[in-house]
């Protein structure tokens, strides 16, 4: 069975949906030399007519996607660097979002934002390392954070193929991960649909992106100890409360294991909800950046503000003796 | 060749429209109040003359008199402004963003001057022969974003005609005081054909839009056309409690004097421009009787719209708390 890492699926998702799609097209930032990878051999393939090079004008691409999307074509913008979506926030959120809502139901705007290098890069410093998924969640836009190369394939081709806007967050960490896969059966997967990458009993431990593989590490490692449910929601916004409330009402303990800041993140949400509303036998716990985490240079400064592997056996140990 | 009664006849029903939409404001009708483009409807009927209905407008904040003069239906228009399930966005755009497909309007994007990349995405989609204009005020020119809109439609040679309604005033900002340099110097910057045109004759712009248009149709790519023009009320209804006196009265009478609707009406008979403007009464009476009779919004209908495949956001509160 062929072993498929999963930039390699983003490319094959994406080039997959041009073929079938000539309304699919990509515009971003040093395409003809394809920098990120995501894009390699496409200039070839497609043609500049569906592979845009763009100056260094990423509110003004947005926009321009915005624009395109309107009019029906179903762009895909790609940002290098994480950051770049902060500088794009208020096109994504307060433009590209809610034409839909402004006109009433008529307009759509079908982009996906693709981000294949989000998050943290050794001592690439402050600028460089945001993981800024909760604050689209925040505001109500469709956003995607899968960790498999199967369910990065699945997700952008439902990113895609959405009318609406959705941001698709490729951890750098899970770039180089590899899975043995059938190529017949990739396909889309649904957004909003969580999965449990191992099924257990004693506690369940939800994690995002590159993540998921830490807690299936961890898992793994205290398997004699306790019986470990991962559970993975792909899909950071709309959120799979109710495969979220199914674990939990098997285990009735919760760990969350989020690669947001603090305040507002994704794991405080994943926390409240599940002590307002589903079934917990003992006080939850999670492992995040710290509030506003600033990294620094070296990767001593930057190590010391990730969420680790120590950290989550440790959290897991204490809610299940709770 | 459009007719100088036509032109005359949509001047006046912007005006008027918005003269009764003002009084639909002091009555509570329009929560939101509006901006009006009263002193400068010129501009937005002489460019909208030069298109056809197959042409994309996207508009400002200060809309009104581009959705008329493209020919959204002018009773949906008023209930849109009222909030009201009748509007062309069924309350959900309001006086500041609105949007009509069915005239080919796309969107009045809130954010000043972003709209200019939003229009060169959609022209970059357009037909051969096909035309999007994008209306902002002189307060966009300052935006970095509207720059960026610049450089791309030069850059991709897209079919764009920008048009800047120069009133003065960023709110309550003078535009000299505002923009270094000069506003069509930003065009030329990235080779656009960029020039100043007075705002307030309509058949003026209607010549200077023509020329841009047809650049455009034919492969020419974008053009800006810096329209000099005046509001004479205030930025936004709320100026007319809170009055901040930022123009003298001199200025405000010395634009007064060359009205836009003044100007249109003098080439047209008394005895034409008496017919049209009764009719305009009658109509009017007929939107505003429309948009204040129709049904507001439910609110459990609050979430409706926002996605397009039903997804539903979670409501503010869980069970009875």
């Amino acid at each position: 069975m062929p072993r498929l890492s999963y930039l390699k699926a983003l490319n094959r998702a994406l080039g997959d949906e041009m073929d079938r799609d000539p309304d699919v097209f990509v515009l971003g930032e040093d395409m003809k030399f394809a920098l990120t990878n995501v894009t390699a051999g496409f200039l070839d393939r497609f043609g500049p007519s569906r592979i845009l090079e763009m100056p260094l004008t990423e509110q003004g691409f947005t926009n321009f996607a915005t624009g395109a999307a309107m009019a029906g074509r179903r762009p895909v913008v790609e940002f290098q660097i994480p950051f770049l979506l902060l500088l794009v926030f208020e096109q994504i959120t307060n433009q590209a979002n809610k034409f839909r809502l402004m006109s009433g139901g008529r307009l759509s705007v079908p982009a996906t934002y693709l981000c294949p290098a989000a998050g943290w890069r050794a001592a690439w410093g402050a600028q460089h390392s945001d993981q800024p998924y909760s604050l689209f969640a925040h505001m109500g836009v469709k956003t995607v954070l899968p960790a498999t190369p199967t369910d990065a394939y699945g997700l952008l081709v439902s990113a895609i193929r959405d009318d609406d806007p959705v941001v698709f967050f490729g951890p750098i960490a899970t770039m180089g991960v590899r899975e043995d896969v059938d190529y017949a059966s990739l396909g889309p997967i649904p957004l909003g649909v969580g999965r449990v990458h191992r099924a257990g009993t004693d506690v369940t431990v939800v994690a995002v992106g590159h993540l998921v593989h830490d807690a299936l590490a961890v898992a793994e490692e205290l398997a004699d100890e306790a019986s470990v449910e991962v559970f993975d929601p792909r899909t950071v916004y709309p959120f799979d409360w109710a495969g979220l409330a199914a674990s939990l009402e098997k285990t009735g303990r919760l760990v969350v294991i989020d690669d947001s800041n603090r305040s507002c993140g994704l794991g405080g949400e994943i926390l409240a909800t599940a002590a307002e509303e589903m079934r917990l036998v003992a006080p939850p716990k999670r492992i995040t950046r710290p509030d506003g985490a600033m990294v620094g240079a070296s990767p001593e400064l930057d190590v010391a503000l990730q969420p680790t592997r120590a950290q989550l056996t440790e959290a897991i140990r204490r809610v299940l003796k709770s | 060749m459009t007719e100088a009664v036509d032109l005359y006849r949509t001047i006046r029903y912007i005006r008027r429209f918005e003269e009764r939409a003002i009084e639909l404001v002091a009555a509570g009708e329009i929560a939101s109040g509006i901006h009006p483009c009263i002193g400068q409807e010129a501009v937005g009927v002489g460019v909208v003359a030069a298109l056809t209905p197959d042409d994309i407008v996207l508009s400002s904040h200060r809309g009104h008199g581009h959705l008329l003069a493209k020919g959204c239906d002018p009773a949906r228009v008023m209930a849109e402004m009222c909030g009201r399930v009748t509007g062309i966005d069924k309350g959900r755009g309001g006086s500041f963003h609105p949007s009509d497909l069915h005239a080919n309007v796309y969107n009045s994007t809130g954010t000043v001057g972003h709209g200019a990349a939003i229009a060169a995405g959609i022209a970059w989609t357009c037909r051969p022969g096909q035309v999007v204009v994008n209306f902002f005020g002189d307060g966009a020119v300052t935006q970095g974003a509207l720059l960026e809109g610049f450089n791309l439609a030069s850059l991709l040679r897209l079919p764009v005609v920008f048009v800047c309604e120069n009133n003065g005033y960023a709110t309550t900002l003078p535009v000299e005081t505002a923009v270094a340099g000069t506003i069509i110097g930003r065009g030329e910057a990235f080779d656009i054909p960029s020039s100043t045109v007075d705002g307030q004759d309509v058949e003026v712009v209607l010549a200077a839009a023509g020329t841009a248009v047809q650049r455009a149709r034919t492969g020419g790519g974008p053009t800006l056309l810096e329209f000099a023009t005046y509001r004479y009320y205030g930025h936004h209804t709320f100026e007319l409690k809170a009055r901040m006196k930022y123009r003298t009265q001199a200025e405000i009478d010395r634009w007064r004097a060359r009205d836009p609707l003044d100007i249109a009406a003098a080439r047209v008979p008394a005895d034409v421009r008496a017919d049209v403007d009764a009719r305009i009464e009658t109509e009017l009476d007929e939107v505003v009787a429309f948009a204040v009779g129709s049904a507001r919004p439910d609110p459990v209908d609050a979430l409706e719209y926002m996605y397009t495949d039903g997804l539903r956001a979670r409501a503010g509160v869980v069970g009875d708390a």
